[in-house]
């Protein structure tokens, strides 16, 4: 056992046992994180306190919520919203976090993208932070659902009946999923348990498992330079401040998130008390009815370009069905970025303005992705439909094009 | 100012992605429709007659309270609602506070037509008639008579919630509005409303928010703008009757609204101070390392 002596304060007494003060100064006071970064370096911070958010929140709805199909609309519109003190705020609150929580992850994917961060030595960061975004797609998926409004059901309708297009499974997986033969009270339960439970553990534990994988890589930098963190870690506890190319994570890196934090607070309240409903579909304050299908069906903001990757192939091609050839695009579209690291050839990390293919490569990607968003929630006729599908192509070809441009890129560097 | 650079091209992406998917999306959705007319203009109304209120107590009194009942006149109805129901197919409308909620035109022309007036001449096809007989064999000047009785009559004020009750609730249940005791039901039974309308009339509770202030003023207007071939009449409210009825919904369905107004502002304030304080802390930590 560990030599212990009588303490002299209560710090004392902990670190005897705990070794609190090596745990901070690993953790937080000489966890070193370059100087050289940008307010887009934030978005983990911000991200951490949407989350904390939403589960704070999340445990007060809990406890007012009905997840029974005769009961659960009733239970938010009325019993939250209406009757029990604090309940709206807590409803809008998390409804407005559950939007605004996919917003800070696209920009700190898009990020992670532009300063090419997933790559040498940092693709377990990228990889564990894809695996993030689909545990958060499923928790935003199945939380929608609660209110059991007109559109949640019948989004629920239609992201089931996805699986159905499986070879050989396909039909009893959906029921498998549904509990059901259709989307009822068995599917609204076990999304409930989803939601509160099984989703947000693995969301709490993939995010440890995030934090870690940037321990050994470290953060990556607005110019992609490689630091000899030792050396520099040495310049910066000598006191030469100012000459080291990195700072502690406590207090300087975490000063500048704060101050990041306090801006995003302001924009998140604003729309917590004043544009709440922009996250929330009007639809949707219609109860569910299995008996009356909504003139369109269209997921939530942030799934939207996805969504249309899957409806774009809306004609059969070369004896293939439109079905199944959206189904297998979708299923493209979700695993695409989680191979991002293997696609990109590139042997080097440099951010995307000094990579001229990879430069216009992103900005079609930010265009595409923007265009599938807008296009996802308009009906899907006409001029419309054919939008779509040469978005989803070029959504595709994107993808495949990759190992290539990235290829250009470095030979012209003469890498 | 680099980083003011990269500031501004997020919050470029990030609008025009709103745009796209909010204001653009519900304008591709939802049509525009012409804006309400509250003079019914449409409508054979009264084309500038005036009437004489105690000739039409007399007519009133022998058309009408057969199946109306006007309580403030002390002619009560003469059924509970579940038997008129069963018998009218709906529940008639009490006409104490008719010649204040509805527009006089409206009325002097559902008087003489009322399928035609409320533009439901669509449902009364092939032998089907509306439960209220047509007038129009009346003189128009007995017809303006009427009006100007029910007029005479009718309160000077009314609660939002009695606008809502008088106007809406024969067919429609508002049951947030009184979630414990039920008195918010529609006061015709289901089956018969059902039988009647061709489906159950939604429930109104979250109306306010399922459709929004500016669709229901020109839903309620007209109907059949928004829903071609609804079963649900045009029922000719005034625009302040119309008003009390919308904002009886949103007390009932958004009522923490002041709540959330009055809160949202301290907030606010209190996060600014919380920004400028992380901003001042930051540039003390930041200072030495520059």
């Amino acid at each position: 056992m560990a030599k212990i002596e009588k303490a002299n304060s209560l710090g004392e007494w902990f670190d005897q046992r705990l070794n609190t003060t090596t745990f901070t100064k690993v953790m937080m006071t000489e966890y070193w994180i370059p100087k050289d970064i940008n307010f887009l370096w934030a978005m983990g911070v911000l991200l951490a306190v949407t989350f904390k958010i939403l589960v704070i929140t999340g445990i007060f709805l809990m406890m007012y919520y009905k997840p029974d199909v005769n009961l659960a609309f009733d239970s938010v519109n009325y019993t939250i919203m209406q009757e029990v003190a604090y309940g709206w705020l807590f409803r809008h609150m998390h409804g407005v976090a559950a939007s605004v929580i996919f917003l800070i992850i696209y920009i700190h994917m898009l990020t992670g993208i532009y300063y090419g961060s997933y790559k040498k030595g940092r693709e377990m960061i990228w990889i564990s932070g894809m695996l993030l975004f689909m545990t958060f797609s499923a928790a935003g998926f199945s939380g929608y659902m609660l209110p059991w409004g007109q559109m949640s059901y019948w989004a629920a309708m239609v992201i089931t009946n996805l699986f159905g297009g499986i070879p050989l499974i396909g039909d009893a997986l959906v029921v498998w999923i549904r509990g059901d033969f259709n989307v009822a009270d068995a599917t609204l339960t076990r999304f409930f348990m989803l939601h509160v439970f099984l989703l947000p553990i693995s969301i709490m534990a993939i995010i440890g498992l995030h934090f870690y994988t940037l321990r050994i890589p470290h953060v990556n930098n607005q110019t992609s330079e490689d630091i000899d963190y030792d050396a520099e870690a040495e310049k910066y506890l000598a006191g030469n401040k100012k000459e080291s190319k990195v700072i502690p994570f406590w207090p300087v890196f975490i000063s500048k998130d704060f101050a990041v934090l306090g801006i995003f607070l302001i924009f998140y309240f604003y729309l917590v008390f004043f544009h709440y409903n922009f996250a929330m579909d009007p639809v949707n304050f219609d109860p569910a009815d299995n008996m009356v299908t909504p003139a369109h069906i269209y997921p939530e903001w942030y799934f939207l370009w996805s969504y249309e990757v899957l409806r774009g192939f809306f004609f059969d091609i070369a004896g293939f069905k439109a079905f199944d050839i959206g189904l297998a695009a979708f299923g493209f579209a979700n695993v695409a970025f989680l191979l991002l690291p293997f696609l990109d050839r590139d042997p080097d990390i440099l951010p995307a303005h000094k990579r001229p293919m990879f430069f216009a490569w992103f900005w079609v990607l930010m265009v595409d992705l923007i265009v599938l968003t807008v296009y996802g929630k308009l009906p899907p006729t006409g001029a419309n439909a054919w939008v779509g599908f040469f978005a989803a192509v070029v959504f595709i070809l994107l993808f495949v094009a990759l190992p290539i441009l990235t290829k250009i890129d470095a030979k012209k560097r003469g890498a | 100012m680099r980083e003011l650079k990269i500031l501004a091209v997020v919050v470029a992406l990030t609008l025009i992605t709103y745009w796209g998917v909010e204001p653009f999306a519900h304008s591709q959705m939802h049509p525009h429709v012409d804006a309400a007319d509250y003079q019914f203009k449409d409508a054979d109304g009264l084309k500038g007659m005036k009437g004489n209120a105690e000739a039409g107590a007399a007519l009133v009194q022998a058309n009408c309270i057969a199946c109306h009942s006007i309580t403030s006149q002390s002619f009560p109805p003469l059924m509970d609602d579940k038997t008129s129901a069963a018998s009218y197919g709906v529940v008639p409308p009490d006409l104490s506070s008719a010649g204040k909620i509805y527009n006089a035109d409206y009325l002097a022309a559902f008087i003489k037509n009322p399928a035609k007036a409320a533009k439901t001449e669509h449902k009364f096809q092939d032998g089907a008639t509306h439960p209220m007989p047509n007038y129009d064999w009346m003189q128009p000047q007995e017809i303006a008579d009427m009006v100007a009785y029910l007029q005479s009559i009718a309160p000077k004020e009314m609660t939002n919630k009695e606008v809502f009750a008088d106007a809406c609730q024969r067919c429609h249940a508002i049951k947030y509005g009184d979630m414990q005791k039920g008195t918010m039901a529609a006061f015709t039974p289901d089956e018969n409303i059902k039988a009647y309308m061709g489906k159950l009339p939604p429930d109104l509770s979250q109306y306010i928010r399922s459709r929004g202030e500016s669709y229901l003023h020109t839903f309620i207007n007209d109907p059949q703008k928004h829903l071609e071939g609804t079963a649900m009449p045009r029922v000719g409210l005034t625009a302040d009757a119309e008003q009390q009825v919308i904002t009886y919904m949103q007390e009932v369905g958004d009522s923490s609204k002041a709540d959330r107004e009055a809160l949202g502002p301290k907030f606010l304030i209190y996060l600014v101070i919380f920004a400028i304080f992380a901003w001042l802390w930051k540039a003390s930590k930041w200072r030495d390392v520059h």
